[in-house]
């Protein structure tokens, strides 16, 4: 107990492609928690899978301490919004509120009116006449008027516009405060999840290749530069992520739990951006982690 | 879940009832003269026939095909699996809701066309009949039912709603035609009397050979005969002829019945004391096979909804 999505050996394959594998996490609670890696890596498969949308091949996941979808209770408990944020583009705004208020037993009508009046929505209006940011506004209302404990998002933000997608950062993060919601939101994009996200989870190629809280992992890794040298000479407990040479410099991204004191490298603290950056690159072979980072809490 | 299904259904649900409704006024105006089995009332009756025929068909393919096929389609789906209620019941209430108003509107429909038929029903006293039976009382019912599972199961197996459609309506059909020829015999076991042939009731007699009957006046290998059968409203299978020893081969025809008189042919076969075997349904059993078949259809509704579930449930 005491994680929002707690997962084991768990995969997902489409006919013989795995879309998902070998994955196991622990997200703790009251996180927002950023879900990142390429197209393709299999970050929908995952929130699918969290969704109950779909069942596992291999494995198991546990959500808030259920099956996927295990019922009603346990449906109540999880919000979701699918990538293509799908509406009925024949009901208006207002039949999509209803519809919130009929099948949702926590259901938070004046959350719900508020963010469409704001959003300037008119309630007559037919789903299909929104424009593809106005849709994604509205199924994230109805997520957000559930008032779940967690609340799964596939690419939120790619259909907003810059303002509106500050907005909607600045409302999510709202109601993570208030309400004490749980987030996992996806994007292939970290500058999109930076400013949010306290939880990072890299997925590349149907696999997680890091997953932590942002403070600890950007608390272990470091950037080293200095004079050309083999990264094998390292001394333990300093794994290399990435590493570049010229003629004459090395460059390095290293995991380490411990300060560098060697004094021919220059150290500096790395950015999210890079250190996601080195970590979605497949050309890097990432080490076996090590327990004592605490990268799966 | 009830009150969504009704919303996405609602249209539906309206144009069945102006359907019902400018059908009701069409008959009703046109009540005075529905014994009438001539021009253009012949043609309604026949209209009638045909309107109850295409209506499970149509609900099947219009409304059944599309109500998960479309959502899987548009990816709604998604919307609708992640708020508060299973799935299963998400399927369950859509399915039950729209097979309701599929049975009343094949319901109504099926009342307000058998009841104007009835006096030409009466007239040619064909209830049984093939043509007639499927389009009147129940069995509009049972089809409507069968019809709107069948679209949702084929719409949840192909997930796309235009061939969803198109093969919803091409298996009905097959159907339709396959369970009159193949299926219906056989709900209940048909009566078999056999009762001595009076020679009044045969109509004509032939050599059972190749040709027309006694051609060149030589008698054929094989005696065969027609004969009339007086079976009020019955639905007759077959007919055949045997001798009093039960043997089908009734020996060459007799010379009397190719150059003599139709006295001295009736007079040879009498004397060949021959008997009638009629396989048929009654008349009477109307209700029961109008039970069974929509029992049937019934039947293979439930079905059809009991795999859709099992399907949603396991799905992806």
């Amino acid at each position: 107990m005491g994680g929002v999505i707690e997962a084991s050996g768990l995969g997902k394959a489409y006919r013989r492609t795995w879309a998902l594998r070998d994955c196991t996490l622990a997200v703790p609670e009251g996180h927002v928690v950023g879900l990142v890696g390429p197209n393709g890596a299999g970050k929908t498969t995952l929130l699918q899978l969290a969704a109950g949308l779909i069942a596992p091949t291999r494995g198991t996941i546990t959500v808030l301490g259920d099956r996927p979808a295990a019922g009603p209770a346990q449906l109540a408990r999880v919000g979701f919004v699918a990538q293509d944020t799908p509406v009925y583009t024949r009901m208006t705004v207002a039949d999509h509120l209803r519809l919130g208020a009929w099948l949702n037993p926590g259901w938070d009508d004046s959350l719900a009116r508020r963010r469409t009046g704001q959003l300037g929505l008119d309630p007559k209006q037919r789903a299909g006449s929104l424009s593809g940011g106005q849709q994604a506004q509205l199924a994230l209302t109805l997520a957000l008027a559930k008032r779940p404990e967690l609340l799964l998002l596939d690419e939120p933000v790619a259909s907003l516009d810059p303002l509106a997608r500050r907005e909607f950062l600045r409302m999510l993060m709202e109601a993570v405060a208030e309400h004490g919601t749980s987030v996992v939101l996806s994007s292939h994009l970290v500058a999109d999840l930076e400013r949010v996200c306290d939880y990072l989870i890299v997925l590349v190629a149907s696999k997680i290749r890091v997953a932590g809280e942002v403070s600890d992992l950007l608390a272990a890794h470091r950037r080293l530069s200095g004079p050309r040298r083999d990264p094998d000479t390292l001394p333990a407990g300093q794994d290399v992520i990435e590493e570049s040479h010229t003629d004459k410099q090395t460059s390095l991204l290293v995991r380490t739990s411990e300060p560098v004191h060697d004094p021919a490298w220059a150290v500096t603290p790395v950015s999210l951006e890079d250190l996601v950056l080195a970590y979605m690159n497949p050309a890097n072979e990432i080490p076996a982690r090590k327990p004592q980072l605490g990268l799966v809490s | 879940m009830i009150r969504l299904s009704w919303l996405q259904f609602r249209a539906q649900a309206v144009t069945a009832a102006a359907a019902l409704s400018a059908a009701a006024v069409i008959l009703a105006a046109t009540s005075p003269h529905r014994g009438v089995n001539a021009g253009f009332y012949h043609w309604l009756y026949m209209a009638g026939i045909v309107v109850l025929y295409l209506t499970p068909a149509m609900i099947g393919s219009f409304w059944g095909a599309p109500l998960i096929s479309r959502e899987l389609e548009a990816g709604t789906y998604r919307l609708a699996w992640t708020q508060s209620v299973t799935r299963t019941r998400w399927l369950a209430v859509k399915l039950g809701l729209g097979c309701l108003v599929s049975i009343a509107t094949a319901g109504l429909l099926s009342l307000m066309i058998t009841w104007w038929g009835s006096p030409i029903d009466q007239l040619n006293d064909s209830r049984l009949s093939p043509l007639t039976f499927g389009a009147r009382d129940l069995t509009p019912v049972g089809y409507a039912a069968f019809a709107f599972a069948l679209g949702v199961t084929i719409g949840l197996l192909l997930r796309r709603a235009v061939p969803a459609i198109a093969v919803t309506l091409a298996v009905f059909a097959a159907v339709q035609v396959a369970v009159p020829l193949a299926v219906r015999p056989y709900l209940i076991p048909p009566v078999r009397t056999v009762s001595p042939l009076t020679t009044s009731n045969i109509t004509g007699t032939g050599d059972g050979g190749p040709g027309a009957p006694g051609v060149g006046g030589q008698p054929g290998p094989n005696l065969a005969l027609g004969a009339k059968v007086d079976i009020p409203g019955a639905w007759v299978y077959s007919v055949q002829f045997t001798l009093p020893g039960g043997s089908t081969n009734l020996g060459p025809e007799p010379q009397a019945c190719i150059s003599g008189s139709g006295n001295a042919c009736d007079t040879a076969l009498a004397r060949l004391h021959l008997r009638q075997v009629v396989t048929y349904q009654p008349a009477s059993r109307y209700w029961a096979f109008q039970f069974a078949e929509t029992g049937l259809y019934l039947l293979l509704a439930l079905l059809l909804t009991g795999f859709c579930i099992w399907r949603v449930k396991l799905r992806s």
